[in-house]
């Protein structure tokens, strides 16, 4: 019970966190980029972007009004608390934390568009469960607006398209998203797998902190090309021009049939929200964001 | 970058002299309008029914807010712009039907929203996408709120606001669409980015 009931206000200050603060690596790279930017509006643009970063950490308020669908990736060990009862603990949360926060409520049914009032819903939030041996429980929170989602894709490519096609499918969709996603972007590739398991590959490599490369030289590398090709698309802060488009493109991979070559791209707004925390059996908290053990 | 303030009820004589790159701040009514309400207003004005909402005397913009109610009273918590280009299909129709003089969004709209933009003495301006906390600052009450049946983000929120901004003059009244310059240019790139990704 002593884990649940911290489980419970640890997780409220979670979303609190993620919706409120940006993580340091975000904010240094948006720091990063208003250094690089020569465009005008391009520059006025991120000092706004940055001060509205401010106003939202020192009001504890959300920076941007549309706090997103809320996604949870939780890494599973051997606990005393059952998934069941972590699961339930996350819809009451995200039901408190709408409530508290407070968070727009964003969450509708497809067909009638009647909003749920708050953020849950069938299949909402969605929780990506992965079993691990160790004796804690991690949790990811992951809010994501619909501006950057909307511009998602997915492309079933030929082997011999190669990762050539690749970084030209990533290109045009770069390219057809322009301004909408409120650039500077970041970008999340999955390559390989099935289309559903490239999709999520991507959204994965999103949670990959900016400025971290992929651990395989040949991926990072790729990354790099990827980055620099974005950025001299000219799109710019906002879609009205500029040398900086991205806050970095993360690639992950997995293997994949011999007749496919799926290709899943997730885009993440420059408000690339996510907080973590890990639970011990022994009811000791790890903070994983935010300058926590994880920043490294 | 020369910086105006409006007041609104914004004239036609306030907006033909803006340029795009211009940077405008409101001050007086914004009134919300995404998605549902677009189709709304455009569904009651087919059917003749009434409208309650006069969008000639404020500025239309595209957001859906963060809001607290507190003792009965609305709070604005964060109110960046949304996505423009999802109206795109009904904005050209809602600008004359509406007498609408300004548009506050974000991303640019399409060739239809651009002419119908200079047929009707308008136009549309930029606010930085994402920052809600922001804009929230320059909003001073929460006047009314239509439609709140289509849930908090799609409904009609008035608020009055002082010195909203900087909006950034994206698509004015003449024609010119700042969106369609830099597509221009980013087509031209990406034309140099494949030729030597080929070569």
């Amino acid at each position: 019970m002593r884990n649940e009931l911290i489980l419970e206000n640890k997780l409220i200050e979670l979303i609190g966190l993620a919706e409120t603060d940006l993580p340091t690596d975000v904010e240094t790279s948006l720091r990063n980029s208003l250094k690089k930017e020569k465009s005008e509006l391009g520059k006025m643009n991120l000092e706004i972007i940055l001060e509205n970063v401010r106003i939202a950490r020192e009001n504890r308020i959300p920076m941007c009004q549309d706090t997103g669908i809320l996604n949870f990736f939780i890494k599973y060990g051997r606990c005393k608390i059952n998934y069941d009862k972590i699961n339930k603990i996350i819809i009451d949360s995200v039901k408190k934390a709408t409530k508290e926060i407070p968070l727009r409520p964003c969450v509708v049914n497809p067909f009638s568009r009647l909003n749920t009032n708050n953020n849950t819903g069938i299949g909402v939030p969605n929780c990506d469960v992965e079993i691990i041996s160790e004796n804690y429980v991690e949790i990811l929170v992951f809010p994501k607006g619909a501006g950057s989602e909307n511009m998602n894709n997915l492309y079933m490519l030929k082997p011999a398209n190669g990762i050539a096609g690749a970084k030209k499918f990533v290109l045009d969709t770069v390219i057809n998203s322009g301004g909408y996603p409120c650039p500077p972007i970041k970008i999340g590739v999955g390559i390989g797998g099935t289309s559903d398991i490239a999709m999520k590959l991507s959204k994965k490599a999103l949670l990959r902190q900016c400025g971290k490369k992929h651990k395989d030289e040949k991926i990072a590398s790729l990354e790099e090309e990827l980055e620099e090709m974005m950025d001299s698309t000219g799109i710019g802060t906002m879609g009205l021009g500029g040398t900086v488009t991205t806050l970095g493109v993360n690639v992950e991979y997995a293997d994949c049939h011999t007749a496919s070559l799926p290709v899943g791209i997730s885009i993440q707004c420059w408000a690339d929200r996510r907080a973590a925390m890990r639970l011990y059996d022994n009811g000791d908290v790890e903070n994983l964001s935010h300058g926590g053990i994880g920043d490294d | 970058m020369t910086k105006y303030n409006l007041f609104t009820p914004i004239s036609e004589k306030d907006i033909l002299n803006l340029k795009i790159g211009d940077i405008v701040f409101i001050s007086g009514f914004l009134t919300t309008s995404r998605d549902q309400a677009h189709l709304r207003a455009l569904e009651y004005f087919r059917k003749k029914k009434e409208v309650p909402i006069d969008y000639g005397n404020s500025a239309l913009f595209h957001c859906g807010p963060v809001v607290k109610k507190i003792d009965n009273d609305w709070t604005v918590i964060a109110a960046g712009p949304t996505t423009s280009n999802r109206m795109e299909e009904m904005e050209h129709e809602f600008i004359r039907i509406f007498n609408v003089r300004m548009i506050v969004g974000k991303g640019g709209m399409g060739e239809k929203t651009t002419k119908s933009l200079k047929e009707n003495k308008a136009i549309y301006c930029s606010y930085t996408g994402g920052a809600g906390a922001l804009a929230a600052k320059a909003i001073e009450r929460v006047v009314k709120v239509e439609w709140l049946d289509l849930g908090i983000p799609e409904a009609a929120w008035t608020f009055e606001v002082k010195n909203f901004g900087p909006c950034i003059v994206s698509i004015d009244s003449k024609g010119n669409n700042l969106y369609s310059e830099v597509s221009a240019k980013v087509r031209e790139n990406y034309e140099r980015i494949i030729k030597s990704n080929t070569d």
